[in-house]
């Protein structure tokens, strides 16, 4: 490993001021070739801040950059990337309408002679470099009809064609299958091979400790310690970046599960899931487990309501419950916490007293008549019970961290009063302190006689946390394990498609 | 000295684009300097006559605006409000000419607007047609069918009842701008103490998320492109009083002036924020900005090009007050 150059990227005593906020205070941080450099902290400890000043998306308020050893002062994102810095962000940024080949050359279009747009050579070249990684699409497709993971890797290969000498992954693989993590794995040692610098941000800590050579945590936009991973450990790590011990996060007490609550019976919708079946009790963690795509999201949408199953038959607290609409999911006491939150969950130029109120207007509302104050009354005792972080709760969500915006989204499910929680991807995007309270709640959720399905693609939370596991692979059922028969590897193999489960 | 005026840039831009700053205040700001400026400028503008002049003015755009504004702010947008204007004023003159009364006239072209409305509801919400395209079609569609059925004449011979209501007053205030406040005041009720007004900010902000909280994102968007309907039936039954005849092509391009007040009164175009208030200031300053205007003797294609290119400043000033924070 050549981990000794001479560093590509000096950050030094960076600080970043917003109006009323120090977002960044004296942080310095190196990368240099052949290193893949994690950058760990919860939410708000300042990751993307130190991002986007390296991308130009922000002006640094003090400190000095230094590439290659020259001080820069990076003014724009297109000057970053003229100094050899790329990013891959969780959310991919493409042009959906255009064809992979159109998007690796968006704003240096490669031409003729006659001066006109060389579609055959900038497919040829895209072809090229795409195959360099291990990625096999057509140049030509439209990114629209890519999965996400292919749209990631096209991304990534964008980047190489620019030739990048660091390049930064921001939660890669959030949305990505096994399957493709390893791919990605395979490509982000490929580049560190070939020298490039890497800057890679995850919240699970296994992937650090799996690729990572070195690690810096961040608190609350300070520098806490540069450490090199092979050195440390998961919990000394995450005790760095919460300022204190942490036990076992999924340590939360069970109940014992009373009378069947939901039943589910051989539901079928088009090619998303065929013939499920299943029971979950009273005071239950039921989790599902499987990968991106197997059919767990859209199983819980059709008893909610959101989508339509084509048949199979649901019975919710003894009642028929085939629903059509969310509406009477909703008011069947059935609560969808979906998997995209800014997307799905929440109004986020609302502020968090609406959104608390979303679902529960009428509570709060007499003759079609809203009471403001009842409102306001109901989103600051969630806040509190929730240990919501907010300035007050007329902030708008957008302005929150990602555990804050989860937790508003619970609180307009708490406001409701639901006694059927389905949490899709509860935890995603979310730091380790907010993690803990959310399991919390489970926790007291549970206890007040509440029932909990919980969807994760994390094995870890879906073993640690769940009473019973459903596991699915591409949407067929494949098992329900209970949990004295939990085995991480047999539920791997499970959600692989691999193994059936006799009886 | 690159250094000092980046400060001084800074400080300047402080107060505009603070936190809390809130449109609303800026826009009072506006009127406020117009209004001192107008009134130093021209000898006339600050007499009774002028002012009462000027609310009347705003009161019939005001009242469109409103209900623009409730569109835009669920995300919507609705070009055909100037041809339900000319629908309303049309049906109105004809009721009214065959021998109806004021009152069953004034309701019949209420529901013609309603119907027009409607119409623009079921194409966004069932037939999933883009906004700007399906009252596109509805604007130009209506406005055809008021000149087929009027065979593009003018209907005269409207009762002095029916004219006077636009020209009078109550103790000194002009009916036009009672109307106006009522209805400024009735939208401000229902878009922040009903469900249904609640409800229309939620759906604006996120479609996905308001269905999966269980909104009836149905009525939702009936509701908004309704209620748009008939405020522009209320404005056209009042503008062709004003008129004193049922002219076929009036309320033409009147969309263009309601869009800008929504959006000079802070409305963003992605849905999920708008203020009848910023609306209603938006309006006035347009229609003091005419008036003023004309007193001074500037020429009115000038001015249209100022009041139009108000729209692209109000924008402007929104997307700096984001960048701001």
């Amino acid at each position: 490993m050549q981990t000794t150059g001479k560093p590509l990227i000096e950050m030094k005593h960076i600080t970043k001021e917003f109006p009323g906020v120090k977002a960044l205070s004296d942080v310095s941080i190196d990368i240099r070739p052949g290193e893949v450099h994690a950058l760990v902290g919860e939410n708000g400890a300042g990751k993307s801040t130190i991002i986007k000043i390296l991308m130009g998306v922000y002006s640094k308020t003090s400190g000095d950059i230094y590439i290659n050893g020259e001080k820069q002062d990076i003014k724009s994102p297109l000057h970053a990337q003229a100094l050899g810095l790329g990013a891959v962000y969780q959310d991919v940024n493409l042009a959906q309408d255009l064809s992979v080949a159109e998007n690796f050359f968006m704003g240096q279009l490669l031409t003729n002679k006659l001066g006109f747009v060389d579609h055959a050579r900038m497919n040829k070249e895209t072809r090229e470099t795409l195959e360099s990684i291990d990625v096999h699409v057509d140049p030509t497709a439209i990114i629209r009809t890519l999965s996400v993971a292919q749209q990631e890797m096209v991304t990534i290969g964008k980047i190489m064609h620019q030739n990048a000498k660091v390049v930064i992954f921001d939660e890669p693989t959030a949305l990505l299958t096994n399957d493709e993590t390893e791919q990605l794995f395979g490509i982000i040692d490929k580049l560190k091979k070939e020298g490039a610098g890497i800057i890679y941000i995850s919240h699970r800590m296994e992937e650090i400790f799996n690729i990572c050579d070195k690690a810096t945590v961040l608190k609350d936009g300070t520098f806490v310690q540069t450490v090199n991973t092979k050195d440390t450990t998961e919990d000394e790590l995450i005790a760095m970046m919460v300022g204190r011990e942490v036990g076992n996060m999924y340590d939360i007490e069970h109940m014992t599960p009373g009378e069947t609550v939901l039943k589910v019976d051989r539901i079928s919708r088009g090619n998303a899931f065929r013939d499920v079946s299943f029971e979950v009790k009273k005071g239950e963690i039921f989790g599902m487990f499987g990968l991106v795509g197997s059919g767990r999201t859209e199983i819980v949408r059709s008893i909610f309501g959101a989508d339509v199953k084509d048949c199979g038959t649901v019975t919710f607290l003894g009642k028929p419950a085939d629903f059509t609409k969310p509406s009477q999911g909703i008011e069947a006491s059935i609560a969808l916490l979906p998997e995209n939150r800014k997307e799905q969950g929440l109004a986020l130029k609302l502020s968090v007293a609406d959104n608390t109120n979303i679902v529960a207007l009428h509570k709060i509302s007499k003759a079609g008549i809203v009471s403001n104050k009842k409102g306001i009354a109901v989103a600051e005792e969630y806040c509190e019970k929730l240990k919501t972080k907010t300035p007050s709760v007329s902030q708008l969500v957008q302005n929150l961290s990602g555990g804050n915006q989860q937790k508003v989204v619970i609180s307009k499910w708490l406001a409701q009063g639901s006694e059927l929680f389905i949490f899709d991807e509860p935890t995603v995007g979310v730091d380790v302190g907010a993690k803990m309270e959310i399991y919390k709640l489970f926790e007291s959720l549970i206890k007040e006689g509440k029932t909990l399905i919980i969807i994760s693609s994390y094995l870890p939370e879906a073993m640690g946390l769940s009473d019973r596991l459903l596991v699915m692979y591409e949407g067929k059922q494949m098992g329900i394990i209970p949990r004295d028969e939990y085995d991480d590897e047999k539920i791997l193999r499970l959600a692989s498609g691999i193994e059936e489960k006799e009886s | 000295m690159e250094e000092n005026n980046k400060v001084v840039e800074k400080k300047k831009g402080m107060v505009l684009f603070k936190k809390g700053f809130k449109t609303e205040m800026l826009l009072v700001l506006i009127l406020a300097i117009l209004f001192i400026f107008f009134s130093i400028a021209s000898p006339v503008f600050f007499k009774v006559d002028t002012l009462m002049k000027l609310l009347k003015q705003a009161s019939i755009y005001g009242i469109i605006a409103i209900g623009m504004v409730y569109v835009i702010t669920s995300s919507g947008i609705d070009l055909s409000v100037g041809s339900v204007v000319g629908l309303s004023g049309v049906i109105v003159s004809m009721a009214m000419t065959s021998g109806w009364g004021i009152v069953p006239a004034t309701l019949i072209a209420l529901v013609a607007s309603a119907l027009v409305g409607m119409f623009n509801g079921v194409l966004i919400f069932n037939a999933n047609v883009p906004p700007f395209i399906a009252t596109l079609s509805s604007m130009t569609i209506v406005r055809n069918m008021i000149l087929l059925i009027t065979g593009a004449k003018t209907i005269s011979g409207l009762p002095e009842a029916f004219t006077g209501i636009a020209s009078g007053s109550i103790l000194g205030v002009p009916n036009l701008f009672l109307c106006w406040l009522a209805i400024i005041l009735i939208s401000l009720f229902i878009s922040k103490k009903t469900i249904f007004g609640r409800n229309m900010y939620a759906y604006g902000s996120n479609k996905e998320a308001a269905r999966l909280s269980g909104i009836n994102t149905r009525m939702t968007v009936y509701g908004v492109y309704v209620y748009s309907a008939v405020l522009c039936g209320i404005a056209g039954i009042l503008l062709t009083s004003r008129l004193g005849n049922g002219v076929p092509t009036s309320g033409d391009g009147y969309e263009v002036d309601a869009i800008a007040a929504a959006v000079v009164g802070g409305a963003s175009m992605d849905g999920g924020v708008g203020s009848v208030i910023g609306t209603v200031l938006g309006a006035t300053i347009m229609a003091m900005l005419r008036q003023g205007g004309t007193l001074l003797g500037i020429n009115s294609f000038i001015m249209e090009i100022i009041i139009s290119s108000l729209i692209a400043v109000a924008v402007i000033i929104d997307m700096l007050r984001k960048r701001g924070k």
